[in-house]
C-alpha cells in the first residue's frame, strides 16, 4: 500500500504515546486471554468426562459410601460392560497446602476402564504386584521432586494414621485436561487400613452403548431407591459438570470483567486516537488541500487506530500464550488449563473492533475537517 | 509559593473529554477492584464470623475438616465432665456434640451443591450465642423436625417453613428458620444430633463445641484435653477453625482481586499518562510563564501531580458510586476444606471504598509523575518560544 509510509511516519510521531497505548491494549487483552481461559479449561475438565461411563454415587451425597454388595449386582445389569469402584482418601503430605487429590481404586478393574491413565506396560505391573503401591501422576511427581521407587507418606484425615507408599508408576493424562495431579493407589490398602470398615465410595459403570446410558441410570436408581443406600447415577460428564458448577458462577464474573476491562482499555485508546487527531488538524488540512479524498483520510485514522490495538492484542494473546505452555504453575489448579485458538481469535478480534471502535470519532472529524477554519486556526 | 488547586480544577474543565474518558477507565479499574475485594471479603466475614472465641472446639487428632472426624459417645461424656465446661442454671453442661454431613441438594436454577446438615444439642442456642429464629421456631428434642438457615432458604426447594425435607430416608418438617450473625452457619440445614446420628453415620459425633468457663484459659483446656489418654483429640478455639478453614480460598480469591484490578490498573496507568503529557506539552507556555513568575519547579512537580491525583480521585469516586449496589448481593461458592456451600454476600465496606481510593490515587501519582517532572524541568526560553 503506498500510503503505508503515511500511517507509520503518523504512529511514530509521538513514540511514547503509541508505546504506552500498545502496551495497555496489551496487558488488557492478556488477562483477557487469561481469563477466558479458565473458563475454556473448566469445560474441557467437565467434558472429559466420558458419556459411555456412568458414576453411580450415594443419593444421599458424595461423601456417603456405597455397599460393596452392589458391585456384582451393577456388573450383572444388561448394557453394563465393566464395573469399578473408587473411594476418596483425602490424606496430607507433610502440610495440608500441599493438596492433591488421592484416590484408593481396584486396579485390576479400574485402570482397563479408564485408557486416559497411560502408563508403560512394566510399570503397570510394578504397581499391580505390590499392595502399598502407588500410581502417580507426571505433573505431581515433578512438583514434589519425587522418583519412581520412592517411599511416601501420607497421613491419613478420614482414617488416621501415618499411611507409606511406594511409587512404582507414572502415568501421564491423554487428553491433558484429564490432569497429571493424581495419586492412585491400591483399594485393598485402604480397605485393611481401616479395619475393613471402608466400602466404595462410588462405583464407575462402562456401557456398552452410550445410547442406553438413560435407561441404565434409571433402572439401577430404581433397584436401590427404597434401600438404605439409594444410590444417584449420571453420565460421568454430568458428575465432572457438577464438580464445576460448585465453584459458582465462574462464567458470569469472567464476562463480567472481561466487559469491564474492555470499556477500560476502549476509553485508554479512544483518548489516544482523540489527542492524535487534535494534533493533526492542520496537517490533515493540508492533505485535503492538496486532493486527498475525505474517505480516505477516514480510513487513515482507522488504519492508524487499528494498528496500534492489534499490536497490543497481538503481544497480550500471544504474550499469554507464551506464557501459559504445557506444564505451566496454572495446571495444578485446572487441568490441561492452555490457551485455546479460539480465545486467540477472538482477542485478536477484540483488538480490532477497539481499534475501529476508539479510531471512528477522530475519523470522522478528520473526514468533515472544514479545510479553511482549520488552516486559519494555526495562523 | 504553591500554585492554587483552581488552576488545576480550571485546566481540567478546558479539556473535558479527555479529562473524563481518563477517569472514566480508572473509574472501572476501580469498581472491579472494589466488586472483587467486596467478594473475597464477604467470603471471609461470613467464614470468620462463625464460632465463638468463648466456645472450645473439639475435634479427633488428624483431622483437618469436620467432615473427616469422629468423636464416640465416651470422647463426650469425657470432655461433658470437665471442670472447665460452663453450665447452665439448671448445672448442665453447654455443650453441643455435633453431627456434620454434606447432603446433594439441586438448587432452585439448577446445579448440585452440597449443603451441611448440622446435628446438634438441644442446647445449643446457649453454647452459641448468636443464633436466632428469624420465622418459626426451635426443634422440639426427639422430632424429626429441621431449622433451615437464612442464607439459602431462597437458594433451594421445600425450605419454607411448614414445608416437608427429604433426606435420610425419611421426612423432615422445616419448623423454622435462623440468622447466625451473617456467619457460613446461615448456610446450614440444622437438626437434634440424636436424630440425625442414627440417619447418617452411627454411633459417632464429628465434633464436639462447648463454652469455656473462663476463655482466657484456652490453652490450659486445650493441654487439658489433648494430653488426656482417653481421648485422641485436638482442641481449637470455635471461630479460629472455622476461619483456617476458609484460610486457602480466601487467599486465592483476594489473589484473584489483586492480580485482575493489578493488571487492568497497568492499562489505566499508562492511559493516564498519555492524558498528563498531552496537558503538559499543550501547556509548555503556560508552564513557562509560572515559572517566570516565580514559582519553583518544584511547585510546578506538585501542581501537575495534583492534577493527576485529581483525574484518579474523581474516577475513584465514580468506581466507588458504580459498586454500591451490589453491596448484599448474595452469591455462593463451595468451600473445598469441608465440601460445602456456602453462601454470602458482597460486602462493600467503608474499608474496602477507602482501599479503593487509595489504590485510585496510587494510580493517578503514578500516571502524573513522569509529566509533572517533564513539566517542571522545561527550559523557560524553550516553552516560550514554542508558544
Amino acid at each position: 500500500m503506498k500510503y503505508a509510509r503515511l500511517i507509520w511516519v503518523n504512529l511514530i510521531r509521538n513514540k511514547r504515546r503509541t508505546i504506552l497505548t500498545v502496551l495497555s491494549v496489551a496487558v488488557a487483552l492478556f488477562l483477557f486471554t487469561t481469563l477466558r481461559s479458565v473458563v475454556t479449561a473448566l469445560n474441557a475438565v467437565s467434558e472429559v468426562g466420558s458419556e459411555s461411563r456412568l458414576v453411580v454415587s450415594s443419593a444421599m451425597g458424595i461423601t456417603f459410601p456405597l455397599p460393596q454388595s452392589y458391585y456384582e449386582r451393577l456388573r450383572a445389569q444388561e448394557g453394563v460392560e465393566s464395573v469399578t469402584w473408587a473411594n476418596w482418601f483425602g490424606g496430607v503430605y507433610v502440610d495440608p497446602s500441599n493438596f492433591f487429590a488421592q484416590f484408593a481404586i481396584d486396579a485390576e478393574t479400574y485402570l482397563p476402564m479408564y485408557p486416559e491413565v497411560v502408563v508403560p506396560e512394566d510399570q503397570r505391573a510394578a504397581f499391580l504386584a505390590e499392595r502399598t503401591g502407588a500410581l502417580v501422576g507426571s505433573g505431581l511427581m515433578e512438583r514434589f521432586g519425587w522418583s519412581l521407587g520412592q517411599s511416601v507418606t501420607l497421613q491419613g484425615t478420614i482414617i488416621p494414621g501415618d499411611w507409606e507408599f511406594t511409587i512404582r508408576a507414572v502415568y501421564d493424562p491423554n487428553p491433558a485436561s484429564y490432569g497429571d495431579q493424581l495419586f492412585f493407589f491400591h483399594y485393598d490398602h485402604l480397605y485393611e487400613g481401616s479395619n475393613q470398615q471402608m466400602s466404595p465410595g462410588w462405583y464407575a459403570l462402562q456401557l456398552a452403548d452410550p445410547n442406553s446410558a438413560p435407561e441404565v441410570i434409571n433402572r439401577i436408581d430404581a433397584i436401590y431407591e427404597n434401600s438404605t443406600a439409594p444410590t444417584k447415577t449420571e453420565t460421568e460428564r454430568a458428575f465432572q459438570t457438577g464438580f464445576v458448577t460448585m465453584w459458582g458462577n465462574i462464567g458470569f464474573l469472567v464476562q463480567a470483567i472481561g466487559t469491564a476491562v474492555f470499556f477500560a482499555i476502549l476509553l485508554v485508546s479512544a483518548n489516544t486516537m482523540m489527542m492524535a487527531g487534535r494534533e493533526r488538524i492542520s496537517e490533515n488540512a493540508v492533505l485535503k488541500t492538496l486532493g486527498f479524498p475525505d474517505g480516505l483520510l477516514f480510513v487513515f485514522v482507522l488504519i492508524e487506530a487499528v494498528t496500534i490495538t492489534l499490536l497490543g492484542g497481538a503481544l497480550g494473546v500471544f504474550g499469554a500464550k507464551a506464557m501459559f505452555g504445557p506444564g505451566n504453575p496454572m495446571t495444578m489448579f485446572i487441568p490441561g488449563f492452555e490457551v485455546h485458538t479460539s480465545t486467540v481469535t477472538l482477542g485478536l478480534t477484540i483488538a480490532i473492533v477497539l481499534g475501529l471502535v476508539s479510531g471512528f470519532v477522530p475519523a470522522f472529524q478528520a473526514m468533515r475537517l472544514s479545510v479553511v477554519q482549520s488552516l486559519r486556526r494555526v495562523a | 509559593m504553591k500554585i492554587p488547586i483552581l488552576y488545576n480544577l480550571r485546566s481540567l474543565k478546558e479539556r473535558p473529554v479527555s479529562t473524563l474518558t481518563t477517569a472514566a477507565g480508572m473509574a472501572l479499574v476501580v469498581a472491579v477492584f472494589v466488586a472483587m475485594m467486596a467478594l473475597s471479603n464477604g467470603f471471609r466475614a461470613a467464614m470468620v464470623r462463625t464460632g465463638s472465641s468463648d466456645n472450645a472446639f473439639v475435634l479427633r487428632r488428624g483431622a483437618t475438616a469436620e467432615m473427616y472426624s469422629g468423636i464416640g459417645r465416651n470422647g463426650v461424656s469425657i470432655v461433658a465432665g470437665m471442670p472447665f465446661v460452663a453450665r447452665d442454671a439448671n448445672n448442665l453442661p453447654l455443650i453441643s456434640p455435633e453431627i456434620f454431613v454434606v447432603l446433594g441438594l439441586r438448587r432452585l436454577n439448577g446445579g448440585l451443591a452440597n449443603v451441611v446438615v448440622r446435628g446438634v444439642s438441644a442446647r445449643v442456642m446457649q453454647v452459641r450465642d448468636n443464633i436466632e429464629i428469624t420465622e418459626g421456631r426451635a426443634f422440639r428434642p426427639g422430632a424429626a423436625e429441621i431449622l433451615i438457615g437464612e442464607a439459602i432458604i431462597d437458594r433451594f426447594p421445600n425450605t419454607a417453613v411448614g414445608d416437608t425435607f427429604k433426606f435420610g430416608g425419611r421426612d423432615w418438617t422445616v419448623v423454622g428458620h435462623f440468622s447466625a450473625g451473617g456467619s457460613s452457619f446461615e448456610s446450614e440445614v440444622w437438626g437434634e444430633n440424636e436424630l440425625l446420628m442414627p440417619v447418617f453415620r452411627g454411633e459417632v459425633f464429628q465434633s464436639i463445641s462447648f463454652r469455656m468457663t473462663d476463655p482466657g484459659s484456652f490453652d490450659g483446656v486445650k493441654q487439658t484435653l489433648e494430653d488426656d489418654r482417653r481421648l485422641f483429640v485436638e482442641v481449637f478455639r470455635e471461630n479460629e477453625f472455622y476461619a483456617s478453614q476458609s484460610e486457602l480460598l480466601g487467599q486465592i480469591l483476594n489473589f484473584i482481586a489483586v492480580f485482575i484490578a493489578g493488571v487492568m490498573a497497568v492499562g489505566a496507568v499508562f492511559g493516564a499518562i498519555n492524558t498528563m503529557y498531552a496537558a503538559v506539552s499543550s501547556r509548555a507556555p503556560e508552564i513557562a510563564v509560572l515559572l517566570t513568575l516565580g514559582f519553583k519547579p518544584g511547585n510546578v512537580l506538585s501542581s501537575f501531580l495534583a492534577e493527576a491525583v485529581l483525574i484518579a480521585f474523581l474516577g475513584g469516586l465514580a468506581g466507588c458510586i458504580i459498586t454500591l449496589p451490589i453491596n448484599g448481593l448474595v452469591t455462593s461458592t463451595t468451600n473445598w476444606n469441608s465440601f460445602s456451600e456456602v453462601a454470602f454476600a458482597f460486602r462493600v465496606t467503608p474499608n474496602v471504598l477507602v482501599n479503593g481510593m487509595i489504590f485510585a490515587v496510587v494510580m493517578g501519582l503514578i500516571g502524573g509523575f513522569f509529566p509533572a517532572r517533564k513539566a517542571a524541568k522545561q527550559p523557560v526560553v524553550v516553552a516560550l518560544r514554542e508558544g
